[in-house]
């Protein structure tokens, strides 16, 4: 796999499932026997309920970079055709989507497996901050622990 | 000249989101950098104060014992919360 495998982008602007699917599906004709997605929404329950917005911020440049040694490493250890990862930033609203994966592979196994990896690791080594915003205030999201334990079951 | 970037509530807290020094007036390491700017009082004291504060160097997750020149860009942030 080449150091540039996969598709990254951090955009304020919605994404379309189906077109990122599409994408994938004609990225590698005849050789993708399955295609994994994820999608993330801004639910109305966080670190508190009634969350009404969501801000999103992140560090321009690191972040990218972030994701692609994410995608990379996911690249080394399963077979895979390609892997897109978007994620928006900005003001979101409630049930607004948040962030995309999609992998394609020959095989279910690897697709569903990196895209699990990929995900697990966005969240605890990419550079975003989430702020939810409740009527009477906003507060900035707590780092989890059980997160930093999911990333910890790759290694 | 180094850049020095602040993130999330650590931005908020400081009301800073970047600054730029010309010299580093000693400073060896992230670690180094970090203790001028708690000795500037506060709130600088108390919002750098955390054992998670994070710092990278040059978009690249480091650590306060990491070296630093002055060509460098350094940034100090919260635990990431993405996804």
């Amino acid at each position: 796999m080449p150091a540039h495998i996969g598709s990254i982008r951090i955009q304020e602007a919605d994404f379309s499932i189906d077109e990122e699917y599409k994408r994938l599906r004609i990225a590698h004709p005849a050789k993708n026997g399955a295609i994994c997605t994820f999608s993330g929404l801004v639910r109305e329950f966080g670190d508190r309920e009634g969350v009404t917005d969501m801000f999103l911020e992140h560090y321009p440049g690191m972040t990218e970079q972030s994701l692609q040694l994410i995608i990379n490493q996911a690249a080394e250890r399963w077979k895979l055709n390609e892997i897109t990862v978007v994620h928006r930033v900005g003001l979101l609203c409630l049930s607004d989507q948040i962030v995309f994966v999609g992998v394609s592979s020959a095989h279910r196994a690897d697709a569903f497996a990196a895209c699990e990896f990929i995900m697990d690791y966005l969240k605890t080594d990419a550079p975003f901050w989430k702020k939810e915003c409740h009527e009477k205030g906003s507060h900035w999201v707590e780092a989890k622990e059980s997160d930093q334990k999911r990333t910890k079951k790759w290694s | 000249m180094m850049k020095i970037l602040f993130f999330a509530s650590l931005r908020e807290q400081l009301n800073t989101e970047e600054e730029q020094w010309k010299e580093l007036n000693g400073a060896l390491t992230a670690g180094d950098i970090l203790t001028q700017l708690q000795t500037r009082g506060e709130p600088w004291a108390s919002a750098l104060n955390g054992d998670r504060l994070l710092v990278s160097i040059n978009q690249e997750i480091a650590n306060l014992r990491s070296k630093i020149t002055v060509d460098d860009e350094l940034a100090f942030f919260p635990p990431v919360t993405g996804g």
